[in-house]
């Protein structure tokens, strides 16, 4: 009987031992973790803080589950592996042999090096003990500075707000999250975390943090010399690969573990998957290294074939799709939509005026394939996207068929036809009309079936 | 995990509503109580309208200072909702409020709320033209509670329309059909129907000795009324089902939802999520469902061949003792704070255990869920009323059909990712989980 060893129980590590297990009865399971002994969903551990759920709410499976599925679970931490005889050592100095090793150790705060970063009060927001360190300093903060304009910070803010702490929000670029976000996006989650009251400040960097006589932050100097008083600094300038303790080993790293599209690293039956995993050719239009929930899980279920035995699978990343929630308004990405548009690209842009609503699509100026699609305060159909996607289809089809991407709750005022009076009175030699109203997509789907002759 | 501070402190305005609406209490229990004759009109207009300003303007001021958007801040760390202590306190005064209300003149040889049925006495004698009975009462109370907690419900979910509308919805039904009307029908000398009820949730509706009273009543009403009973049952229910689901009646016409949706909103998280409480609930409410059937079919039996007559008429008293009045009330309404606001719905009620095997089966309604944008974050399950883990089908990919589900659409509300949505479509895409899987893999 063969023993897979999987370090980290994250959703990448979870959901590899889970599906191992339900392709492969024999196997022996052992996951490791020094965070939690149950796996848990991270993106939840805000609500944990603003007392929406519990932690134990926030475990995808039931605790028995685990013994039933009969995968072993160990808390404890990795610090080194002999790849020769196949043995990890523990922080206890045992040792665990493996026949195949999974590394999922997942990702860790981005520190760059800011004079003050590893004082008491300063971290960032990934584990379960950094919630619990967080929710220490709480009751003594009264103001929190948070560096870093994404989406675990904009998270952090909303926390110390349910708290009555005040929130100010150093971003250093322009506009919040415009890397990833158009202007119009950004400037509409500005706002509205204005509106939160949030102090956002715009372009503005840290210099340094100063410490207190007992060795917690008690203000930080900005890149332009202001000085603010704080108890709390978040840092949430991004994650990097947890892979500290694999370097200087045999094991190819880079910025993570180096694997090619079957997680396979340089060595014989080790494999990384998730957060910390590195590709060695990169998707196109993807990057080398992906730390988003859904690239974890699905690259964990393909890995996970490889190594039940059924099939040898090759990772394929599919169109890419994200989702976030900027405090009240939800964010929805499908397909490729940049910060910047490309040259070759034209985009539709909707918004509500009375709202936090906006419609994006982005195609492609000479053949009009649709490119991509931003939804803020709007919910859209995964699947109709994909397919849309998939099928290569024209701005004029999509919009057409718009309302079979409409996902919101029924009575919502939906936006299809505006949309299109939009696009109409921006293009007047176009004259699309809107067909398929909101509902089952399968209707549309159907009509997509009946159209193929056979 | 330990925590340190707690919810926000109370502000000024919210102090003073909380302090008007507590006098208000007082005022009524004084002046239903004191031995001074007072005016009752008066002094029940008088603690009537603080109650309401108080209870109003402390919701109002609560609910209003926040942007609109989901807000479930600080409910697990709240004692008054967390399922702790102060939460089994409420529930042992809501439950003892059910035992005296039932079982005074037994427990105490007299009944103890006699001065609150006088003091009311002029609404009664203004709708109902008689004085108050012991129903009314209670059916007041009960209403006043659905309007005022879902004045509650109508602004924390004002940014949902569906919410809002539903909300509109059950406090419409309460208060005219469950409450006005019966009113009238006594006004008018007719016999007492609350319309929102129909069999086997009001199972007197089709017990012989009810129905055929309403069938020979003296008044034309009567028949028809016992007719409009048949046709909910037997007609209305199948149909809608199958168009809307089980919502249209749990979530948007019962009175029983309308309390737990509006007075229980705030504990409606505790409902336990796992297998096995699942497995309890499939025996206690088809037990249920087969008692009150077997019940009826007796009873008319009896009626019919005059047979098993004593035998019939105990059981159908067994069953209105321990499911009308102990389970349906003390433990349905009673126990809202320690297992979630839908004991009876999900535990004992046999008209959701037809209307969710119609739902399961026969029915267009799913929840849908949205692709692979699930993060299993967990809080579609934890704010289920009905105990459902909604995220073990959401995180599959998979769509929700489940007959215990009443359609309550606070699992698409909080979903932080958009994943899900109630929908009505054909049934042969109810389950239709294989074209959720979207991240591709491909052999090699």
């Amino acid at each position: 009987m063969s023993r897979l060893v999987i370090i980290g129980n994250g959703v990448a590590g979870a959901t590899c031992a889970k599906r191992v297990r339900e392709l492969d009865q024999e196997k022996e399971i052992l996951l490791i973790s020094n965070e939690s002994p149950y796996f848990f969903s991270r993106p939840s551990l805000m609500y944990i803080y603003m007392g929406h759920m519990k932690e134990e709410h926030t475990r995808p499976y039931e605790d028995h589950k685990w013994d039933e599925w009969k995968i072993k679970r160990l808390q404890r931490s990795i610090t080194a592996i002999d790849y020769g005889s196949k043995n990890c050592k523990t922080d206890t100095g045992e040792m665990i042999s493996y026949d195949e090793l999974v590394i999922a150790t997942g990702s860790k705060p981005n520190k760059f090096g800011w004079p003050g970063q590893d004082l008491k009060a300063v971290q960032g927001l990934y584990s379960l003990q950094d919630l619990a360190s967080m929710e220490k300093w709480s009751a003594t903060t009264k103001t929190a500075v948070i560096v870093g304009g994404g989406l675990i910070g904009i998270e952090m803010a909303e926390m110390f707000l349910t708290r009555g702490i005040r929130v100010k929000f150093l971003v250093r670029e322009k506009e919040f999250w415009n890397t990833i976000l158009p202007l119009e996006e950004s400037r509409m989650v500005s706002k509205h975390m204005k509106e939160h009251h949030v102090e956002l400040m715009l372009g503005t960097e840290l210099n340094s943090i100063h410490s207190d006589e007992n060795g917690r932050v008690k203000s930080i100097t900005t890149g332009s010399g202001e000085k603010m008083d704080c108890q709390f600094v978040g840092l949430t300038a991004g994650v990097s690969p947890n892979i500290d303790f694999l370097r200087e080993s045999e094991l190819k790293c880079d910025r993570g573990v180096l694997v090619d599209r079957q997680f396979k690293t340089n060595l014989e039956s080790v494999y990384a998957v998730g957060d910390c995993a590195q590709f060695i050719q990169p998707f196109e239009g993807r990057k080398p290294i992906e730390q988003v929930w859904y690239t974890g899980k699905n690259q964990a279920m393909t890995l996970a074939e490889s190594i039940s035995g059924n099939n040898v699978c090759e990772y394929i990343p599919g169109h890419w799709f994200n989702s976030a929630k900027f405090f009240d308004i939800e964010y929805q990405t499908y397909g490729t939509v940049l910060g910047k548009c490309p040259e070759n690209e034209a985009t539709l842009f909707w918004q509500d005026n009375s709202s936090y609503r906006s419609f994006r699509m982005n195609y492609l100026k000479e053949s009009k394939r649709v490119t991509g699609f931003n939804l803020m305060g709007i919910r859209g159909r995964h699947l109709i996207c994909e397919h849309w996607l998939a099928e290569k289809s024209t701005v004029e089809e999509v919009l057409t068929n718009l309302g079979a991407l409409n996902f919101d709750p029924e009575f919502y005022r939906t936006f299809e036809v505006e949309v299109v009076n939009q696009y109409n009175v921006v293009n007047p030699e176009s004259k699309v009309k809107l067909k398929t109203k909101k509902g089952l997509f399968s209707k549309f789907f159907k009509k997509v079936e009946g159209s193929i002759p056979c | 995990m330990h925590t340190v501070s707690t919810a926000p402190e109370l502000n000024g305005v919210q102090k003073i509503s909380l302090s008007i609406h507590g006098c208000g209490w007082m005022l009524l229990i004084a002046s239903a109580y004191s031995p001074l004759k007072s005016n009752a009109l008066v002094m029940l207009s008088t603690s009537f309208l603080l109650i309401t300003i108080g209870a109003l303007s402390y919701i109002w001021k609560t609910e209003m200072s926040r942007p609109q958007g989901v807000s479930n801040h600080h409910i697990w760390r709240s004692s008054l909702t967390n399922g702790k202590a102060l939460c089994y306190l409420i529930a042992f005064a809501l439950t003892s409020f059910y035992v005296i209300y039932y079982w005074s003149i037994d427990l105490f040889g007299y009944e103890i709320f006699e001065p609150c049925y006088r003091l009311l006495d002029p609404l009664s004698y203004a709708l109902r033209g008689e004085a108050t009975v012991s129903w009314f009462f209670y059916g007041t109370l009960y209403t006043f509670a659905v309007l005022v907690t879902g004045f509650r419900v109508l602004l924390k979910y004002r940014h949902n329309r569906y919410q809002v509308i539903r909300t509109s919805s059950v406090m419409f039904f309460q208060t005219i059909l469950a409450w006005l009307i019966p009113g009238l029908l006594v006004l008018f000398k007719q016999p007492e129907m609350y319309m929102n009820y129909s069999w086997p949730l009001s199972y007197k509706d089709l017990w012989p000795q009810n129905f055929m009273n309403l069938v020979h009543s003296p008044t034309k009403l009567g028949f028809a009324l016992a007719v409009y009973g048949l046709i909910f049952t037997f007609i209305l229910t199948p149909i809608l089902t199958y168009y809307f689901g089980k919502r249209w009646y749990c979530s948007w016409v019962c009175g029983c939802g309308g309390l737990a949706n509006t007075l229980g909103d705030p504990w409606r998280q505790l409902s336990n999520k796992s297998e096995k409480a699942w497995k309890v609930e499939k025996v206690t409410i088809y037990s249920v469902l087969v008692f009150v059937v077997i019940t009826t079919v007796l009873l008319w039996v009896s009626w019919k061949f005059s047979i098993f007559v004593g035998f019939s008429s105990g059981l159908s008293k067994t069953y209105g003792f321990l499911i009308g009045l102990v389970f349906s009330g003390a433990i349905g309404v009673g126990f809202y704070p320690i297992f979630g606001t839908r004991v009876w719905c999900r535990f004992g009620c046999p008209q959701a255990a037809i209307l969710g095997m119609l739902q399961r089966v026969f029915s267009r309604f799913r929840i849908t869920t949205n692709g692979s944008q699930c993060i299993s974050c967990g809080n579609c399950s934890t704010y289920c009323e009905m105990g459902i883990d909604v995220r073990s089908y959401a995180q599959k990919g998979e769509n929700i059909n489940r007959a215990s589900c009443v359609g309550c659409g606070i699992c698409a509300n909080v979903c932080p990712r958009g994943v899900l949505s109630l929908e009505n479509g054909p049934l042969d895409t109810k389950y239709n989980s294989e074209l959720n899987f979207i991240g591709e893999m491909k052999s090699k």
